[in-house]
């Protein structure tokens, strides 16, 4: 390797080029490779039809999650259309040699979720999935990014994928987060200032005090919502919480093998002097308990602000008012005090045992408010069982919650798990586009905590009232 | 999945000037339930083509008769959100081969060439007159060369080049795809992956 300063995502990617395309993309060799019901089957379609096999099938994992019940999941899938994805996954899997963690697993749960939390991501790794939000894997200071169903064919039949290699942007916040402030908030507060196409054609590294300080959760969250950033994906460099998070978990390395690879992965950083193309910073201060009040997760705000004016975002005003139309929101507007009819706890942003604890600790002691239906869905059976095993189950029913099973849920509403046209939702998740969580329906995007002080008081309330 | 070869686009075109169309607008995940790449294209824009008892919206584009044609003018940052195929092959199904913006998202715009649909980023102010020409006519015809790399609005001769890699023009004007080139150094692959250290 050359002397020159290079970033942590230039390692990484170098040395996975396979082979580069004169005026054309690079061939890059794909580590692990994470499949799901909804955008496998035609990849595998496409396999049967050219009559070629699974390159690697040790490399590929397939979990259920997208399309899955959150209750009831010991019977039979009612919808047709779900179990017949379902089926083809399972089916296909079989077939071609590759692991399957399907409905009833002890292993199931959200592929962004199960994927860590088995030590299967791991540091210097490339890692893609037909899903966007496989940026979260980059928490682990691996490359990880979405793909089409095209995609999964090529992966599948070559373990390469083709693509150019994007640019390099680093966000460095320093500082410390204040009370109330979690991880959920800190792209959020991103979002708010870059807006939702402020990294398109970058891949992010996350730097500074606030992110070395948070746990592999917090990473996960913050890399999840990179991709909402326009961004291809974001990392983080591995560091010693990155190896203790990771040391013991099943598919993690063992013995001698750990200690080669731990050698290896604590090369993964970027030199001081290395160059990107674009350096963005922001003060730990700056960030309060985020809300977002618009039909793209670019449009939030601190959660005692009022609505923008249209003058003040950067999306065309035509946009910003069909957004806000389809809200029901006026500009100006405080958001404060507004009425919420559902919350959401889950999704591959917030549905690990962190974003569990943090809901308890507010709802502790309260009661659920009366106008709210809650959906806490954990990202997967291990998260289930540590809820459980750590008392707060006891401590969310005593506040009258109930908890579901674990997938993808309301994140996407393809499951039985919408929100009505017209009503309000707090969600954890990533997403509040015009309907993503049912035919009409209103997301605020927000943190564990936004979401539990929405669930006990009934209406967005700021969290740290409640601390 | 094969796809038809392009080199020249002369068609009307559709106009959306609307800002962020995300893939839950253009396919809403409702419709991603199957297991064939069959059909998408009576999906596509579903919500915002069809009321909910399936009578079609009036006020929406593709339901107005005089806009027709292959490609589909949309506003910046078209394709934004998830990395379903599924949006590609919805607007591909309906038959448009060719998408103008000022910005596109980046996986919808590799999906999109993936599937043989070629996504053209024109500047801001490009789009805006293309925008003017189909208002003016809605019949209007754009040219799209992709040899050349130009897209031309035929009725005032105005023109602009677009950008795109002689990779990924190469198999676009040939009808190739990415799985053909990898299976063809596969033994590259195999080699690289024996050195791996996962
Ligand atoms: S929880 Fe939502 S964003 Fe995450 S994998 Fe599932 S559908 Fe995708």
């Amino acid at each position: 390797m050359s002397n020159a300063p290079t970033t942590l995502f230039d390692k990484v990617w170098d040395a996975h080029v396979v082979r580069k395309i004169e005026d054309g993309p690079d061939v890059l060799f794909i580590d692990r490779h994470f499949i799901h019901e909804v955008t496998s089957p035609v990849a595998f379609l496409g396999l049967q039809t050219r009559n070629i096999p699974v390159l690697f099938p040790e490399r590929t994992f397939a979990t259920a999650d997208h399309n899955t019940p959150t209750i009831n999941q010991h019977l039979p899938v009612q919808d047709p259309l779900s179990a017949n994805q379902l089926k083809a996954l399972e089916t296909n899997s079989a077939k071609y040699g590759i692991s399957h963690w399907g409905l009833g697993n002890p292993k199931n749960g959200i592929v962004h979720v199960v994927g860590p939390e088995n030590g299967i991501t791991q540091p210097g790794m490339t890692i893609v999935c037909g899903d966007s939000h496989t940026s979260t894997h980059g928490a682990f200071g691996a490359i990880a990014f979405g793909i089409g169903t095209s995609e999964v064919e090529m992966v599948l039949s070559s373990q390469c994928i083709m693509q150019p290699k994007p640019k390099k942007m680093r966000i460095t916040i320093n500082g410390k987060l204040g009370k109330g402030v979690v991880p959920k908030d800190v792209p959020l507060f991103i979002l708010s200032q870059i807006s939702a196409s402020g990294a398109t054609g970058y891949f992010i590294e996350f730097a500074g005090e606030v992110f070395e300080n948070m746990s592999m959760e917090g990473r996960m969250t913050v890399c999840n919502l990179s991709i909402e950033m326009g961004a291809r994906g974001g990392m983080v460099a591995p560091d010693e919480t990155t190896f203790n998070y990771l040391n013991g978990r099943e598919k993690a390395p063992k013995g001698e093998a750990w200690d080669n690879a731990l050698a290896y992965w604590k090369t993964l950083k970027t030199d001081t002097d290395a160059k990107f193309d674009l350096e963005l910073i922001f003060h730990a201060d700056q960030i309060e308990p985020q809300i977002t009040y618009g039909t793209n997760p670019g449009l939030g705000t601190g959660i005692t602000h009022n609505i923008p004016i249209a003058s003040q975002v950067k999306d065309g005003e035509a946009s910003y008012k069909k957004s806000l139309a389809y809200m029901g929101f006026a500009e100006n507007e405080k958001l404060i005090g507004k009425q919420v009819d559902y919350v959401f706890l889950g999704s591959c942003t917030n549905g690990r045992i962190e974003d569990f604890r943090a809901f308890a600790s507010i709802v502790k002691g309260k009661k659920k408010a009366a106008n709210i239906t809650a959906w806490l869905v954990p990202g997967s059976h291990i998260v289930e069982q540590q809820i459980k095993d750590e008392g707060i189950l006891d401590i969310l029913t005593e506040a009258g919650f109930e908890l579901r099973q674990p997938g993808c849920s309301a994140c996407l509403a393809m499951n039985d798990d919408k929100i009505p046209a017209g009503k309000y939702a707090v969600s954890t998740s990533n997403r509040n586009f015009e309907g993503r969580q049912g035919p009409g329906a209103r997301t605020l995007l927000a943190s564990p905590l936004v979401a539990a002080a929405a669930a006990v008081t009934g209406v967005v309330t700021d969290p740290r009232e409640l601390i | 999945m094969a796809y038809d070869k392009f080199t020249v686009l002369k068609s009307s075109a559709v106009p959306m000037p609307i800002e962020n169309v995300d893939t839950d607008q253009i396919i809403p995940a409702r419709f991603l339930k199957a297991t064939e790449r069959k059909g998408f294209g009576d999906n596509l824009f579903r919500d915002w083509r069809y009321n909910g008892d399936d009578t079609p919206k009036q006020d929406f584009v593709l339901n107005n008769p005089i806009y027709s044609g292959k490609i589909l003018v949309g506003g910046k940052n078209f394709g934004s959100g998830s990395s379903r195929e599924h949006a590609a092959w919805a607007i591909y199904d309906y038959g448009f081969r060719c998408v103008i913006s000022s910005f596109f998202a980046d996986i919808f715009k590799g999906n999109a060439l993936n599937i043989g649909i070629l996504p053209v980023t024109v500047s801001p102010e490009f789009l805006d007159k293309i925008f003017k020409a189909i208002e003016a006519d809605p019949k209007t015809e754009l040219e799209v060369n992709l040899a050349e790399q130009t897209v031309t609005i035929l009725a005032t001769g105005e023109k602009e080049s677009f950008d795109i890699n002689g990779y990924k023009k190469h198999n676009l004007m040939n009808g190739f795809d990415d799985i053909d080139y990898l299976q063809a150094m596969k033994q590259d692959i195999q080699q690289f992956a024996t050195a791996s250290p996962y």
